[in-house]
């Protein structure tokens, strides 16, 4: 097992040392840190129990008194700081009594079932009972030990009987989470921890850090309690959303026990989320497909096939495809959930063995404005930062995105920086929790119209322009005159005032003047967005404009500022880098430079073709015009996360050959072909690079389930193309990148187990990676401001539409839903609902829980309504975790100008009572259930 | 494909790059990305309908660009 030491309370950091003794030993440790933590620096244990390094000191378990050389008493070590040439004795004979009593007295209120506690063997007050020497509990009386246990989380039990009251949880959950939805209740005698009602009923988030901080079994992994402590451990990285956590696979065997928050992990810092903590048992779910499947039509049963059989059916399909209708005629899709090794292999195989690139990418439908927007001003298709950069933040900028629900992690971080000072705007139309969220209030909430954010954003240019709140000195020396001297011309029209564009945003111009000047003038400040902002038919310009504010107030370059995108799932940044769209290859280098190609050509032995390639909605249009005939489809299910579902279905069932290589058998594959059986992020050795840029590695904890991991599956397809690639391991397919890819020159797996992970660029200039970008000056050479004209979107309210649907995520469900509906997560969200204001529901006669069906443009379906303030009157808002509920019926195939994003978030649509599931959803049913009938009579 | 498609997204297209101030490096704008992030077909089907139907629908500076910069839209 990994061990993690524990140094009793967190780091400090100081430019001054101070240097002391301890049991005979000198020691300089960092100026504030703690007498206990200096003590375990040089491997000196002072007992503890209400002490851990992710928790401030407390001082209340009296265990870890030490004696100090001239001073009276027995102070607690947690709490006391280094001093210069102080002398600590941390044992003594006194200290051992002073020690074992405080231990009698927590013992005599503990059950004495060690041998058959679910933490036996990871305890540690059974190790500080041994430590201190404890061989007797003399007392006896009132006590807990028959307080009932709460089971009513999925995940772990809260045992009141086993609690000695440390206070760890409380902590944990305020200091690391920052919910505050435990406390300790009574006093004295009665004091126990609470989340005031059931943890089921209460305010908390299924988070962990509480079981993580419990020193006993009193919160406890109701897997551990089934299977028993773990035996081995690896470091792997989390495959859900963009922040990247680093966890420890803890195992037997090849069985999961538990995914513990490793505390090195640079993305997490030891915190996790109830998705990736707890949410990995969709990797042995029994509806994993495990055999690779064929068939001829997509109303035939599945026949089960070797790996042999189904590779030379789809290599041969692919082969005769291209023969009848041309070599552009197929094309691939990769996942972001997928690895950087795997996203290299398909492009490469499509580049390669297919002839042409009719490539792209899950990311099309969520960060492509992302790429396109920030590679126009700042030079790299990435955000700027380090996630720990928010530390050093003073004022933060949250547009489109909601990081309590949608990246969770950083979203904690991000409260603790807002806790200790940071103000905070947030540009949203709805009362994300941030706003209104415990001991942290967002200065200015601007609930702007969906569909407005580039008005809103040359708003806030207008007022920074116009009030001279501009850095003119980093301009002058950064950025490119000319295009600087447009965009303030631009600004600083009448027309972009926040008066004049209160009409559009629906947005008091005194609220967005107050936004704008605390931006510019409240010291660091630094932009996070999310799908918000991209998933918009003006979603580049939005970035572009983001792009201009942070580099108009010289917010750019350094700690605690930057353009930070929140990326949705654990690859985007990486799926984008390895070369995935059908206009770039690896490292954002378009397909028409000679000399990129030279170099891919080169390497790999083939002609690369110099014209782009279909884009993700292209190959839709494409395939209804018949000109797209087969699709090899990894890890994505376009069917269910597409806009437009109709419309996708009907392309997909106008090919000849749909290939999806997946671990279920998802709403695509029902279209499909061939079946290949994919494997889990933990069945695979390979990388995911997170919204930081950093690089970290996913590493194989059990074998393929169905024989093979994904890397090998592209290279058998590819063979049997007639284009053998022969990696052994997928360190070799990341070696070829770094050969290939300038900003990955350096990255190699031996450096990433070195390191730990990377932030790219990682190169001779770099060699440790680049946590800040453009420091000196920017990735393209000066910035360059780019005017950012706010246009209207086509989808218009109207009488017959009047209100509009913006559709998102929550925190317990990811994306599809695919790995998290087969999880226990269900629990706390098992159907999508739309969330309509009081007076919207009112017009309608809309009760609470009450279905009603939404209708756009495109389609309708039926959900249950949720009434709910958090909405503005005008807007609905839904989530698309189930394939039933047919959110992308509604959506529209609208999409951003620059890349074809899908404009998820503004959809006209009219919501009515209804009584029954809509046309399409009863259709949905029958097809869904041949379906199945057609995969059980295989 | 379907021709209103491509001529929505071809305007909205021009409706960006239509605000930058200089014309000429607005129409080479709208050529330049097209010929960047539009597959052939794509672009071929759009100069088809200029040629075949005068490019009705599409707004007047994405006619401008495509038939200034038409030789562009294939450079390698």
């Amino acid at each position: 097992m990994l061990e993690q030491k524990d140094f009793g309370t967190p780091e400090r950091i100081s430019d001054a040392d101070i240097t002391l003794e301890i049991d005979g030993m000198w020691v300089s440790v960092p100026r504030g840190t703690s007498i206990m933590r200096a003590a375990a620096m040089c491997d000196v244990n002072v007992p503890k129990l209400c002490a851990t390094d992710s928790l401030e000191p407390f001082g209340s378990c009296r265990l870890c008194l030490v004696e100090i050389e001239g001073r009276r008493g027995y102070p607690a070590s947690c709490t006391t700081p280094a001093e210069e040439g102080m002398k600590v004795r941390t044992q003594s004979p006194k200290l051992q009594s002073l020690r074992k009593g405080v231990m009698e007295l927590y013992i005599s209120d503990h059950p004495l079932d060690c041998l058959t506690c679910s933490a036996n063997g990871d305890c540690e007050l059974q190790d500080m009972a041994g430590q201190v020497g404890l061989r007797e509990v003399r007392y006896s009386g009132r006590n807990h030990l028959d307080l009932g246990k709460d089971e009513s989380n999925p995940y772990f039990t809260y045992d009141p009987a086993k609690c000695i009251v440390c206070n760890r949880c409380v902590r944990a959950c305020e200091e690391i989470q920052g919910t505050y939805a435990l406390t300790i209740t009574g006093r004295g005698f009665e004091s126990r921890v609470s989340a005031g009602k059931s943890f089921m009923e209460s305010d908390c988030v299924s988070c962990g850090a509480c079981v993580q901080a419990c020193p006993t079994a009193t919160l406890q992994e109701k897997s551990v309690i089934e299977k028993g402590l773990p035996e081995h451990s690896l470091v792997t990285t989390c495959a859900y959303c963009g922040v990247g956590c680093a966890f420890t696979a803890e195992m037997k065997g090849e069985e999961v026990v538990r995914m513990v928050p490793y505390k090195h992990g640079q993305a997490n810092e030891g915190h996790s989320c109830v998705k990736g903590r707890f949410a990995w048992g969709y990797a042995t779910h029994k509806d994993r497909i495990l055999k690779p499947m064929i068939r001829s039509r997509i109303t035939d049963p599945w026949r089960e096939v070797s790996w042999d059989e189904a590779l030379d059916y789809a290599a041969s399909e692919f082969k005769r495809i291209q023969e009848k209708h041309g070599k552009n005629s197929i094309g691939g899709i990769v996942s972001s959930r997928c690895t950087n090794e795997e996203g290299y292999l398909v492009q490469k195989l499509v580049r390669a063995a297919f002839g042409n690139n009719n490539v792209d990418t899950c990311a099309r439908v969520c960060h492509s404005p992302t790429g396109y927007g920030l590679k126009q001003t700042l030079g790299e298709s990435a955000g700027t930062q380090t996630f720990k950069s928010v530390e050093d933040s003073d004022v933060i900028l949250v547009i489109g995105a909601n990081p309590t629900d949608a990246h969770p992690v950083f979203a904690s971080r991000m409260k603790q920086r807002l806790k200790g000072g940071a103000r905070l705007i947030v540009i949203d139309p709805r009362k994300i929790e941030l706003v209104d969220a415990p001991h942290v209030k967002a200065d200015f909430h601007l609930p702007l119209k969906p569909g407005t954010n580039v008005a809103m954003l040359s708003a806030i240019a207008h007022v920074i322009a116009t009030e001279g709140l501009m850095d003119m000195e980093f301009i002058g020396q950064r950025c490119e005159e000319k295009a600087f001297q447009q965009w303030r011309d631009f600004v600083s029209l009448p027309e972009n005032s926040p008066e004049a564009m209160e009409g559009v945003t629906g947005v008091p111009a005194s609220l967005v003047r107050g936004a704008a000047r605390l931006y510019a003038t409240g010291g660091n400040a630094a932009i996070y967005y999310g799908l918000g902002v991209t998933e918009h038919a003006q979603g580049s310009t939005a970035v572009m404009a983001i792009a201009n504010l942070a580099m108009a107030t010289g917010n750019i370059g350094r700690s605690g500022v930057g353009v930070n995108p929140l990326r949705g799932q654990n690859n985007v940044q990486g799926s984008c880098d390895m070369g995935s769209f059908p206009h770039e290859l690896p490292g954002y280098r378009h397909v028409s430079d000679p000399i990129t190609r030279d170099l891919f050509e080169h390497a790999w032995g083939v002609h690369v073709q110099p014209e782009p390639g279909l884009r993700i909605p292209n190959m839709f249009d494409a395939a209804l015009d018949g000109s797209f005939k087969g699709l090899y489809c990894q890890g994505e299910d376009i069917v269910q996360s597409d806009p437009n579902t109709r419309h996708v279905a009907e392309a997909l069932s106008s090919m000849e050959c749909v290939v999806v290589q997946d671990i279920f058998l998802n709403e695509t594959a029902m279209y499909a072909h061939v079946f290949l059986p994919g494997s889990s992020f933990l069945e695979k050795d390979g990388t995911f690079t997170n919204a930081e840029r950093r690089i970290s590695r996913v590493r194989k904890v059990m074998t393929p389930r169905a024989g093979l991991a994904d890397w090998e599956v592209t290279m058998q397809l590819s063979r049997r193309l007639g284009y053998p690639m022969d990696y052994r391991h997928p360190s070799e397919i990341m070696d070829e990148i770094a050969r290939l890819t300038p900003t990955f020159h350096g990255v190699s797996y031996g450096k990433l187990d070195r390191l730990g992970s990377i932030q790219w660029p990682c190169n001779e200039e770099a060699p440790d990676g680049t946590p800040i970008m453009h420091v000196d000056h920017f990735v393209r050479g000066k910035g360059k401001f780019i005017v950012t004209q706010y246009v209207a979107t086509d989808e218009k309210v109207t009488k017959k539409f009047p209100l509009i649907l913006t559709t998102g995520r929550i925190l317990s469900q990811y994306n599809v839903g695919a790995q998290t509906r087969r999880t226990e997560n269900v629990q706390w969200h098992e159907e999508d609902v739309l969330e309509i204001h009081p007076h919207d529901a009112e017009d309608r006669g809309i009760l609470d829980n009450g279905w009603v069906e939404i209708r756009s443009r495109s389609g309708e379906t039926v959900l249950r309504a949720r009434i709910s303030e958090r909405m503005q009157p005008g807007v609905v808002y839904t989530t698309f975790h189930f394939p039933e509920s047919g959110a992308n019926v509604i959506t529209t195939e609208n999409s951003d100008w620059a890349t074809n994003c899908p404009e998820y978030k503004v959809t006209a649509v009219e919501v009515k009572p209804a009584t029954e599931p809509s046309s399409w959803q009863k259709s949905y049913t029958r097809f869904r259930k041949a379906q199945h009938e057609l995969l059980t009579s295989s | 494909m379907d021709m209103q498609n491509l001529i929505h997204m071809a305007n909205q297209i021009g409706d960006f790059f239509e605000t930058i101030p200089d014309k000429e490096e607005s129409l080479s704008g709208i050529a330049r990305h097209l010929r960047s992030f539009w597959e052939p077909r794509m672009r071929m089907q759009l100069l088809e309908h200029v040629d075949q139907k005068n490019g009705e629908g599409l707004k007047p500076v994405v006619l401008e660009a495509l038939r200034i910069h038409r030789g562009d839209l294939f450079a390698n």
